[in-house]
């Protein structure tokens, strides 16, 4: 995201340009206050603006019952997840490194699937799938369809980043590593996955992200996580509008706060490694749920 | 084996699964042709040399990447729907539906928006400064020299949007749109015993239109390559 390339596509500006730019601003400001002015005059009209309906928000009632332990039930399942997934993808990542043709079209064709597959399909699936088979006391069946849509589609797109990864450092680091006499595996295991690995890790950062926003799939499968446990919160007291937007508000922060490590974690770590550390702002297909 | 399968045929005669798919497809094109609108201006946004602009989108962008689809939508059918009373059609489910597509439509924008930015990092710098020194200013610069090179540069990007954007329609369900997953669900209470059946025939319909998307767009990337 080299900023260089946008500041040429204007000069510094003269004082008609200097101008344009004051009355554009002074536009675009009315133009804010205008929809701002719609919106809530809209919000008036229903009563939503009742002082009530957003202190409840701030209430230890609302925390302690609601939004806490849905955001806990939300990290619960993220986090789980993550490690699945992590692992998932490192599997199926080397599958299709392999030098052997059937482990590799078999991971293939497994990465492929799982990635053209919705998440949402998957979650239906286990979820009414899974009490079929009674390994898990009904009340986590949802918590377990969450984590297998999950960690099933989220670990094929790690596996397909470990392999670009790989595929993206120069070729002299490989040949190097046969020249000095090791083999294939030991190349990979020993040069090219470590340097991968932590090219990848702004990339694996900001698959956190889609992770952690697709755990709210869960809602639609009656996971109490933290749009379910708002929207209840909400329906009880008649201002679910309020609730909906502090949720969103809880997920906007976390997620935040991970694209920034993911992209502090891209300038840190480029002196280590000789691949590219920078997050694919084009996320790979299918990642950018 | 057989009765399973005649089990399972059965089951098409009972729920329409090609009308499933249909509404999703239906979802897609729709939303796809909102978000790339919204997108676009948005991208210019981004770049332009007004800075309360840029800073709206922006904000706009970080706001939405950040922010679970699911809830989206829910907003906009539990609040904006049902709290605001805001009809979008006197057609109870054609309320839905566009609701839907508008909630697709406000949160691909915020990707496409990043995938026409990251297809004007593709122009080189060369172009931009040639634009500027016949004298073109921004507007002109950009809609004759930048974008239709940008627009090329983010095919890649673009698709594999219309990918996901395409896979994300299932999540409409919340917006109790009646599509394939919302179909899959009650096809499978309906009938538990070929749920692996069910599962696997909503699963090959989404490569099968997945799939020729990602082609198309590796085709098209290729064709459309600006050679430099």
């Amino acid at each position: 995201m080299s900023s260089k390339a946008q500041n040429v596509l204007f000069d510094v500006q003269g004082p008609r340009g200097r101008l344009l730019t004051l009355i554009f601003n002074i536009v675009g400001v009315l133009l804010v206050a205008a929809l701002a002015w719609v919106v809530l005059g809209k919000l008036a009209d229903q009563g939503q603006l009742q002082a009530e309906k957003w202190t409840q928000l701030f209430t230890a009632r609302s925390w302690n019952n609601f939004f806490l332990p849905g955001i806990l039930q939300t990290l619960r399942a993220a986090g789980l997840a993550v490690v699945l997934s992590v692992i998932f993808g490192l599997i199926f990542g080397l599958g299709r490194l392999s030098q052997l043709t059937i482990v590799r079209g078999v991971s293939t064709v497994v990465v492929e699937f799982f990635r053209a597959v919705p998440v949402l399909v998957m979650m239906i699936f286990f979820y009414l799938g899974i009490g079929r088979t009674g390994l898990v006391p009904p009340s986590e069946t949802p918590f377990w369809a969450v984590v297998l849509g999950l960690m099933l589609y989220n670990g094929a797109v790690i596996a397909e980043l470990i392999r670009s990864g790989v595929h993206s450092l120069p070729r002299g680091q490989r040949e190097a590593g046969l020249v000095v006499g090791m083999t294939e595996s030991q190349v990979l295991r020993a040069i090219l996955l470590p340097q991968a690995l932590t090219a990848m890790l702004p990339s694996l950062v900001s698959q956190f992200v889609v992770i952690l926003k697709d755990t709210a799939l869960g809602y639609i499968i009656t996971y109490p996580e933290l749009l379910a446990s708002a929207r209840r919160l909400g329906s009880g007291d008649g201002n679910i509008l309020q609730t909906l937007l502090m949720a969103a508000v809880v997920f906007v922060v976390i997620n935040f706060a991970l694209t920034s490590l993911a992209q502090w974690l891209s300038s840190f770590l480029s002196y280590r490694t000789a691949g590219r550390t920078k997050p694919t702002t084009a996320p790979a297909p299918a990642a950018v749920k | 084996m057989s009765s399973y399968f005649a089990d399972f045929a059965s089951l098409f005669e009972q729920f329409d699964v090609f009308q499933a798919f249909w509404v999703n497809i239906q979802l897609t094109f729709f939303a796809a042709i909102g978000s790339m609108l919204l997108g676009t201006v948005l991208a210019l946004m981004r770049v332009s040399p007004i800075a309360s602009m840029r800073w709206l989108g922006a904000g706009y962008v970080n706001i939405i990447r950040n922010t679970p689809l699911t809830i989206i939508l829910v907003f906009l059918v539990l609040g904006v729907w049902s709290q605001l009373q805001i009809n979008l059609s006197s057609d109870f489910n054609q309320n839905f539906f566009r609701y839907a597509v508008i909630g697709l439509a406000i949160y691909h924008a915020a990707f496409v928006c990043e995938a026409i930015r990251s297809g004007v990092n593709t122009v080189p710098v060369g172009q931009a400064e040639a634009a500027r020194a016949i004298g073109l200013g921004f507007l002109p610069s950009a809609r004759l020299i930048i974008f239709p090179q940008a627009l090329r540069g983010a095919i890649t990007p673009l698709g594999n949007t219309l990918i996901a954007l395409t896979k994300n329609t299932t999540v409409a369900a919340a917006a109790s749109v009646t599509e394939i997953s919302a179909l899959m669900k009650s096809m499978i209470e309906f009938r538990p015993d070929v749920i692996i059946a069910v599962f696997l025939t909503v699963a090959i319909g989404f490569v099968l239109i997945v799939v020729p998307v990602g082609l198309l767009t590796t085709w098209a990337s290729r064709k459309f390559a600006v050679v430099r």
